[in-house]
């Protein structure tokens, strides 16, 4: 079991969220964060207070997958996401040594 | 390509403002007539005044309030109270960061409330009975004698409105000036410190403001040249000098504008000024409560008219048209000189403009508060911009760089746009009951002498009852609590659940 974590352009996480349904991955865990990368900042202005703002809205998605569809997951969410413009975002696998189901106390693959 | 759009649309409505000041002549005798529509009325009210001495042993005719005016007076009165409440504090609100929303919107409410209290108890009494040119005297204190009969002056003569909502009216004033002052120092002040303060200032520096500029003994008492003389003598310092203030450019701007930057100066600048961001949280509620400040300021200065007449409908366009201009001046300048127009600068902008058309309201023409209002988007946009941060003191939400720089301009520009060569109305003779000849220098050295002694006494009075708060009761709030946040620590609470 991998676990996904991606982090997108805040308007591309409907594309990316249906996407995945429809190859059958079935639950995403999304957060509101704030990061930087190579994108820049960007500079606001209030009555000639100037403030660079240097961390840019951004979603992480937290999403486990059994080891056969991880790569089909992760190319989904590459093409989803992708606006061809700096500030896209990146992917980051690892691994997932369980998983535990808490209605049933179901573990492993069957939890997911 | 967009600068130079904007500096074209800028000039072409400099351009168009100088065309419209520039035809005055026809322009200038319709507005007389407008404005005096209590021309009439003077005549018959002292035909009957004559019938009333001649048959002294008759009933004589009992002077009431005018239904008109009383209703007018009421909604005026709700208007400025809206100004305050929401109004000024989303305003503020809007500007603090979201641990001081409620610091900000607690403040401006409370001041407001203990201010009408320490108004009927003593501030009606001491700003608007007789007494000395700078202090009114004690017979009202607890607005003893006051009756639902009782009449307050207006500036017709042998018209009046109630006295009580003279006071109600006048007391929404006294309440919105120590609010406005809050804005200067907001994040960093503590609550118990902005109330002994505003005890101190309102008693020392409002009132006897309001005393100096506002204070006379009304215009039925001008019957002829001695009588005026002699009524003249008891009217206010400033009054007396002939200081032009229609709606409380000098007693409430200038008054609010100069404690606030004294404070802001003896206070100290926030943690993190100019290092870490102290943007607004929200823009928003900044809009929201500058165009409620907008509607509000019908009020308040369609209501200093205290009829409702010719003379109000002006004042009422007057406001209308300084705020857009304003509005305008500021976008604009802000586009141009700073790439982008934003939405806190048209809010500022129209907030400049309401003020700094206060004070000339009631002796403009139309083409000359679009003037006023223009110059006061763009000289208060250079305040908050530029003067602000080359003499690098931190007035929070800009109380100063708006309603002191604003204040002054427009008590000074008073002078200019209520020339009747403008389109300005003049200043009405209550002897000869006629528009007195003007002097537009003459004029000048009278508005100099209001904002001089406003921003000297506000400024001492400031000081002073900063200084005696601070030794009191500290003026400062610790810098852990300042990091927290005001609204945690200060009131229990927080602005936001999110």
């Amino acid at each position: 079991m991998k676990l996904i974590t991606a982090i997108i352009k805040p308007f591309k996480l409907d594309d990316v969220r249906e996407a995945l349904s429809e190859i059958g991955v079935a639950g995403v865990t999304a957060t509101e964060v704030k990061g930087f990368g190579r994108q820049k900042g960007h500079t606001e202005l209030y009555r000639g207070a100037e403030y660079v703002v240097d961390f840019l809205p951004k979603v992480k998605l937290e999403i486990a997958v059994a080891d056969d569809i991880l790569d089909k997951a992760v190319e989904t969410i590459v093409k989803a996401a992708n606006t061809g413009k700096i500030g896209d975002g990146k992917i980051f696998v690892s691994n997932l040594e369980q998983v535990i189901r808490i209605r049933t106390g179901e573990t492993g693959e069957e939890a997911i | 390509m967009k600068s130079l759009i904007s500096t074209f649309m800028l000039f072409s409505l400099l351009s168009f403002v100088g065309v419209a000041a520039a035809e005055p002549a026809s322009s200038a005798v319709e507005i007389k007539t407008l404005a005096n529509p209590s021309a009439p009325v003077t005549v018959s009210m002292e035909a009957s005044a004559v019938v009333a001495t001649s048959a002294e042993a008759a009933p004589a005719v009992v002077p009431s309030a005018n239904k008109g005016d009383t209703a007018w007076m009421i909604v005026a009165t709700i208007l400025v109270i809206l100004m305050v409440i929401p109004g000024l504090a989303l305003f503020y609100g809007g500007m603090v960061r979201a641990k001081n929303m409620l610091s900000v919107l607690m403040q401006v409410f409370v001041i407001f409330s203990l201010t009408a209290v320490l108004w009927a108890i003593f501030g009606y009494s001491v700003a608007f009975t007789e007494g000395s040119a700078f202090f009114g005297g004690f017979d009202k204190l607890f607005l003893k004698g006051i009756t639902p009969e009782s009449l307050a002056a207006t500036f017709s003569k042998g018209v009046y409105v109630p006295e009580y909502i003279y006071v109600a009216f006048q007391l929404t004033f006294s309440a919105i000036t120590p609010a406005l002052i809050v804005g200067a120092f907001a994040e960093r002040v503590k609550f118990s410190a902005v109330l002994l303060f505003t005890v101190i200032w309102f008693t020392f520096s409002y009132l006897p403001l309001a005393h100096m500029v506002w204070y006379w003994a009304g215009p039925d008492a001008y019957t002829d040249a001695a009588a005026a003389e002699k009524a003249g003598a008891t009217a206010g310092f400033l009054f007396q000098k002939g200081a032009l203030d229609f709606a409380g450019g000098t007693v409430v701007h200038i008054n609010a504008g100069i404690a606030g930057l004294v404070g802001c100066l003896m206070i100290g600048k926030r943690i993190g000024f100019k290092k870490e961001s102290l943007a607004p949280h929200s823009v928003t509620m900044t809009m929201v409560g500058a165009s409620l400040l907008w509607v509000g300021w019908f009020g308040f200065n369609v209501g200093s008219n205290l009829e409702a007449n010719g003379l109000a409908a002006l004042v009422f366009v007057n406001t209308l048209l300084a705020a857009a201009a304003a509005t305008l001046g500021w976008v604009f300048a802000e586009w141009l000189l700073r790439g982008k127009p934003s939405m806190l600068g048209g809010a500022s902008g129209a907030v400049a403009g309401l003020v700094a058309i206060t004070p000339a309201c009631g002796w403009a023409g139309p083409a000359g508060s679009i003037l006023l209002g223009l110059v006061a988007g763009v000289v208060c946009f250079w305040s908050v911009t530029s003067l602000k941060s080359k003499l690098g003191y931190d007035d929070s939400l800009d109380a100063f760089g708006v309603h002191g720089i604003g204040g002054i301009l427009g008590a000074l520009g008073t002078a200019v746009v209520a020339s009747p060569a403008l389109g300005g109305t003049g200043v009405w003779d209550y002897v000869s009951n006629s528009v007195a000849e003007y002097s537009m220098i003459g004029q000048l050295i009278s508005q100099s002498w209001g904002v001089i002694v406003a921003i000297i006494w506000s400024g001492i009075v400031s000081y002073l009852a900063y200084k005696f708060v601070d030794i009191v009761i500290g003026l400062r709030v610790p810098e852990e609590v300042e990091r927290e946040g005001l609204d945690v620590s200060s009131h229990g609470e927080t602005a936001y659940h999110l």
